[in-house]
């Protein structure tokens, strides 16, 4: 991209810089379309997964037991004769809507708790941070292999578990930004217009750290949904008969030797969402960039 | 004559962890009567900008009273300042900064009016109407505050800060992030505002031929005190201190 304005810019002098710029603007833009489009289909399509499955994920039938991949069944069958394609495609609906439901939770968990420690300072602050350290200090996954133990296996309580240990990360980003916009000259000025501390948080300071906190929770869907899948892979999430990504490659695992297909097809369709995910959160962050001259 | 304002003994000392307590600003005491420019001067680091954060309850003081348009506001809560600032108003050194990157200039300017109860819609009618008092054409209302100059800025800040009809303006080196041509301008605004709205302004600065100019009498602050005061044509002939004398030798 950068290699045409590069060489024009060694002829011309100072224009192809704004040409640069203007390239990098575009692609930039379509990036943004393009993510943006797949990760909303993502999110439609596991809305209507079950309109869409050709067949029905739940029933079994053992004549056609271990399928290799064929035009009747694209991704085969499992050891029940369930439609892989079909398990995947409703899978998707607790993989993605679960993770889409803890990240906003930690999100608006987080950054509340972000927000009151840098407003209010002194020992409130001192004890929400220590609290939260006592979190970060912890390995992530024992943790919340522990959490759910106690709690019970099923996607809830997986939920609760990466909840409890990923909500300091953005308690952390939102005390950080808003310490920054606590000083800043616009914050004083809507002071003395005789602003409360309730319009001051809301109106003044959310709308201006909103933006890293959007990129940290874009970033964190790819991560939380692998977390989730992990959880399942281990037996402490969803459990069978639910299809779910990670509860699926852990059910057949012992196939993968023999019968690849029925291990690899909810594995590929972690790896393309969290892809697909991850790059739009790329590419929110390059959006919200200030140097991107918005 | 009752002064507007009027600071008692204000003293501020900072203290950090693991250092000795730093005093930013020691017995200051002056007062500001109705229609009067008062004059602040020093080089950075005197201590103006304390004394400033200080009378606005940005900071709190240590020591001393200030006294707004006759009531004690030295200890008064900030949730309780609203009414304190219906009198008294400030103008930043950074126009810029000093708004809201995410609002417009108008919502800016509109914001203290619906504080104080007006509603949303008067209130933008009415910010448009500060604006041409400053100057600005309504199309600036609309417009955010990247995408304006710094004179256009200004303007508009003073436009914000006039809104709720103050009795004391507060000048923050108001003046000084701007070039030579727009300072001139802002000046002009404010000498007409000043006397179309009857307000006094606390103008801080470190600019001694601008205080002569514009200013009605001027206090000296060097480290923290007030070294010397009086009328600057005075002050700039007669300087009872070393310190004003660099200060003025430092200009001509």
């Amino acid at each position: 991209m950068n290699h045409t304005a590069l060489s024009s810019d060694f002829n011309t002098g100072k224009a192809p810089t704004v040409r640069a710029k203007k390239i990098h603007k575009n692609t930039l833009k379509t990036r943004l379309i393009v993510f943006g489009v797949l990760a909303a289909a993502l999110v439609i399509l596991a809305f209507f997964s079950e309109y869409l499955c050709p067949y029905d994920p739940y029933v079994q039938d053992l004549s056609m037991a271990k399928a290799a991949p064929s035009l009747a069944h694209p991704f085969g069958t499992d050891r029940y004769g369930r439609d892989m394609l079909s398990r995947v495609i409703v899978g998707s609906r607790t993989s993605i809507y679960s993770t889409l439901l803890l990240v906003g939770f930690i999100t608006v968990f987080g950054s509340f708790i972000g927000i009151i420690c840098a407003w209010t300072g002194r020992w409130l602050d001192a004890l929400l941070m220590r609290i939260s350290d006592l979190f970060l200090a912890f390995p992530g996954l024992v943790f919340a292999l522990a959490v759910a133990a106690v709690l019970g296996g099923g996607v809830q309580n997986a939920i609760i578990a990466l909840a409890a240990i990923s909500w300091p990360k953005y308690a952390r980003v939102a005390r950080s930004q808003t310490l920054a916009q606590k000083e800043s000259v616009y914050l004083r000025a809507a002071r003395l217009s005789g602003c409360s501390t309730a319009k001051l948080i809301l109106k003044h300071i959310l709308p201006n750290i909103f933006g890293p906190i959007l990129v940290t929770a874009m970033l964190d869907i790819g991560t939380m949904m692998m977390e989730l899948a992990g959880l399942s892979f281990l037996g402490l999430g969803a459990s069978p008969p639910v299809a779910e990504w990670g509860s699926m490659m852990s059910d057949t695992r012992n196939l993968l030797t023999t019968h690849p297909w029925v291990t690899l097809a909810p594995g590929f369709a972690i790896f393309v969402s969290v892809m697909i995910f991850n790059l739009f959160g790329d590419t929110v962050r390059d959006w919200l960039d200030p140097g991107n001259g918005r | 004559m009752e002064p507007i304002l009027q600071v008692e003994h204000l003293t501020k000392v900072f203290h950090s962890r693991g250092r000795e307590p730093y005093t930013a600003v020691s017995d200051v005491s002056f007062s500001l009567y109705p229609g009067e420019t008062l004059a602040v001067i020093g080089e950075s680091g005197s201590g103006k900008t304390t004394v400033v954060n200080m009378i606005t309850r940005l900071l709190d003081a240590s020591e001393g009273t200030i006294i707004l348009n006759g009531q004690d506001i030295t200890r008064q809560k900030p949730k309780n300042m609203k009414e304190a600032y219906r009198n008294m108003q400030m103008v930043f050194q950074t126009p810029v900064e000093s708004f809201n990157p995410r609002h417009t200039l108008g919502d800016g300017i509109a914001e203290s009016l619906i504080n104080h109860g007006m509603k949303k819609k008067e209130a933008m009618a009415e910010a448009v109407q500060l604006l041409a008092q400053c100057g600005l054409e309504a199309e600036f209302a609309d417009r955010y505050p990247h995408e304006v100059s710094g004179g256009q800025c200004q303007r508009a800040a003073i436009a914000r800060a006039i809104a709720i009809k103050p009795k004391l303006l507060i000048l923050d080196e108001a003046t000084s992030a701007l070039d030579v041509t727009v300072q001139e301008e802002v000046l002009n605004l404010l000498t007409r505002l000043k006397s179309e709205l009857h307000m006094s302004y606390l103008f801080i600065c470190h600019d001694i031929a601008l205080v002569q100019q514009f200013c009605d009498r001027v206090l000296v602050m060097y480290k923290g005190k007030i070294i010397e005061e009086g009328i600057p044509d005075e002050v700039i002939r007669h300087p009872r201190e070393d310190y004003t004398r660099n200060l003025i030798d430092s200009v001509l």
